[in-house]
């Protein structure tokens, strides 16, 4: 698997957006989780993996996935006070777009980490996934 | 930025574009707005407004109040109304932050009697109202009691003793939208929900103390109705929303509305944004149900912070001044409600969705408690915190846009941008230098809103005022404020 790999383009007026690559489905969405976390916060290298939570989704396709992958790691950050990326991924697509896998991190803890954007959602505006070269490529908006 | 090709104006205010501009579209759109706002507006707004006039059973037109801005799906300060039996519920259409709203409340307090205690009163708000990212709110509830608050809204605060009747009278339905089912909430919209109840959030959130000076008053008549009668008076504003908890109701239903937009309801999907179900359709009416209870989290959510601003005025001030605290009102800019509304001389009911767009109910409305009924529904615009807000009312003539009218002063930079030009603490100085006290949870964050990264209140407030959508009665200006 490639190294996780994102940027941060112009967004529309009240977001973020990035751009996120990956030589496999599995590193792509690794890298929309790296993405993430960086939006998140100011020291995503210091996220410890002290934490697993198992993640299992199904969407009609590859885009509401990842939609759907972004928007459980929102959940767990805001609902339960964890900050994780991707683990081990497996993505599977007959018909119907399956992921199924592993989340490692840590508890957000006060003063060590540093909270930067509220990311309350990632959007399916201009939500795509096409392929770049030999791998794929991601375009993502999240609402802070 | 310009105006799009085949854009008319068809009268003060007015602009419009005819069906035709993309294929499908059922009614033309309609953009309130002087001139410079409507030719500053992004190429979005007309883009998306159009495709809001795509959409089935809506009636009349696809609206654009004067603060329009580019949106998820629709616009921001958007309003479309369906029919009942033909039309669609879109949660891009109330927005993801479902009832963010604004509150203004009054203290008899003038700007003489609050400046020697005013650094003391906003740390004092700061440090009890919870601001920013992550932030629990100060009550700790069961699911169960949290269920009920997503029954009762307001009403379940004030019945807890975090407020009085009137609050509840002083609120766009009372405080509480009818309908509101939490067996259509997921129980992960209700882990998210729970803990941030009492909490005002990050980003364009915020609590301001704010000051009524003699010269920002439009009409001096409206104002006394409203409980502001005095030069200098002080007067409290928040804007805050449904928090986690309305993000995971929308963000839920926009996965199963895609589900079963191309299968269930052959109904396209133009933009994902736009997902959508028809009005009585099991997903649609569950997602009504969900949605109302997300209101009623966000009715909630700002009645028990104002309970928390008249506790922190009671240390500072004593129990007389916090006494004295009334609700003007309370109202929401992202919902969808059931409205009775006339078109082509028949009354009919019609679902209004209102994405960053205020109801605004004219004088007489049977829906206005009996203190505004001769006055209008009172309207809460809230400006940059560098700007100050306005205080309007609504008129007769807002029945050309469902009595709906601007919600704030909308941003014309991104968060990027903004924070490129200036650094929070160099802002903090600044605001500082001019006699206003920030406190904000993230320096960042506060930078993102600086003034000049939102339209001109001013310009928008005067614009609602010409295209008939609602009458100024105030500006009011920031002397402190909680950054979230």
């Amino acid at each position: 698997m490639s190294e996780p790999a994102f940027r941060f383009v112009e967004g529309a007026t009240g977001d973020l957006a990035f751009e996120a690559r990956g030589e496999t489905l599995e590193a792509l969405f690794a890298a929309a989780a790296e993405a993430l976390l960086a939006a998140t916060l100011a020291n995503p290298a210091d996220v410890a993996e002290r934490e697993r939570e198992p993640v299992r989704l199904a969407e009609p396709d590859r885009e509401l996935l990842l939609l759907r992958f972004l928007n459980e790691l929102v959940f767990l950050r805001d609902a339960r006070g964890l900050l994780l990326r991707a683990g081990p991924l497996r993505i599977a697509g007959d018909g119907e777009a399956r992921l199924e896998g592993e989340l490692v991190g840590e508890r957000i803890e006060r003063g060590r980490h540093q909270l930067e954007a509220d990311v309350k959602a990632a959007t399916a505006h201009g939500l795509c996934i096409e392929r770049a070269g030999d791998g794929w490529r991601a375009s993502v908006t999240l609402d802070v | 930025m310009a105006r799009p090709a085949g854009l008319e104006r068809v009268s003060e205010g007015v602009y419009e574009l005819a069906p035709g501009l993309r294929p499908g579209m059922r009614v033309p759109v309609r953009v309130f707005g002087s001139r410079a706002l409507v030719d500053a507006m992004d190429d979005q707004v007309f883009v998306q407004a159009a495709n809001v006039a795509t959409l089935p059973g809506i009636v009349e037109a696809s609206l654009c109040m004067p603060d329009a801005h580019w949106g998820y799906g629709f616009p921001i300060g958007g309003v479309a109304a369906f029919d009942v039996a033909s039309g669609v519920i879109s949660p891009g259409g109330i927005g993801f932050d479902i009832n963010c709203g604004m509150r203004l409340v009054r203290t008899e307090l003038t700007e003489s009697e609050l400046r020697p205690r005013l650094a003391e009163l906003i740390d004092a708000l700061a440090a009890r109202v919870p601001a920013g990212t992550g932030r629990e709110g100060f009550l700790r509830i069961s699911k169960d009691e949290f269920r009920s608050v997503l029954r009762e809204g307001a009403a379940w605060a004030v019945r807890n003793g975090y407020g009085s009747a009137e609050d509840l009278a002083f609120t766009e339905a009372g405080g509480c939208f009818a309908g509101a089912d939490p067996d259509c909430v997921s129980d992960r919209a209700i882990e998210r929900g729970q803990p941030q109840l009492g909490t005002l959030g990050s980003g364009n959130h915020y609590l301001e103390i704010q000051v009524l000076r003699p010269k920002a008053l439009f009409d001096p008549a409206l104002a006394r109705a409203f409980g502001l009668d005095r030069p200098d008076q002080v007067v409290v504003m928040f804007h805050c929303g449904s928090r986690g908890f309305g993000h995971q109701v929308a963000t839920d239903y926009l996965h199963r509305f895609l589900r079963a937009m191309p299968t269930k309801f052959g109904l396209p999907v133009i933009d994902r944004e736009l997902a959508c179900a028809p009005i009585g359709s099991s997903e649609g009416r569950e997602y009504y149900a969900a949605m109302c209870c997300a209101a009623n989290m966000s009715f909630a959510n700002r009645q028990v912070i104002l309970h928390r601003v008249r506790e922190v005025f009671e240390g500072v001030f004593g129990r007389a001044t916090s006494a004295a605290i009334r609700t003007v009102y309370d109202v929401a800019h992202n919902t969808a409600k059931f409205e009775r509304h006339r078109v082509g001389g028949a009354e009919r009911t019609l679902l209004v969705h209102r994405k960053g767009a205020t109801r605004a109910f004219p004088p007489g409305h049977p829906e206005l408690p009996e203190a505004y009924r001769e006055t209008g529904q009172p309207v809460v615009i809230g400006g940059s915190m560098e700007t100050g807000s306005y205080l309007l009312a609504g008129v007769a003539s807002g029945a050309r846009s469902f009595f709906s009218t601007a919600h704030g002063s909308g941003r014309t930079m991104s968060r990027h941008a903004a924070r490129k030009r200036v650094g929070g603490r160099e802002l903090l100085r600044q605001m500082e230098e001019r006699g206003v006290l920030v406190r904000a949870a993230s320096l960042r964050g506060l930078a993102e809103e600086a003034g000049f990264a939102y339209k001109d209140v001013d310009a928008v407030a005067e614009a609602s005022e010409q295209a008939g959508l609602s009458r100024r009665v105030a500006h009011l200006l920031p002397v402190a404020n909680v950054k979230g």
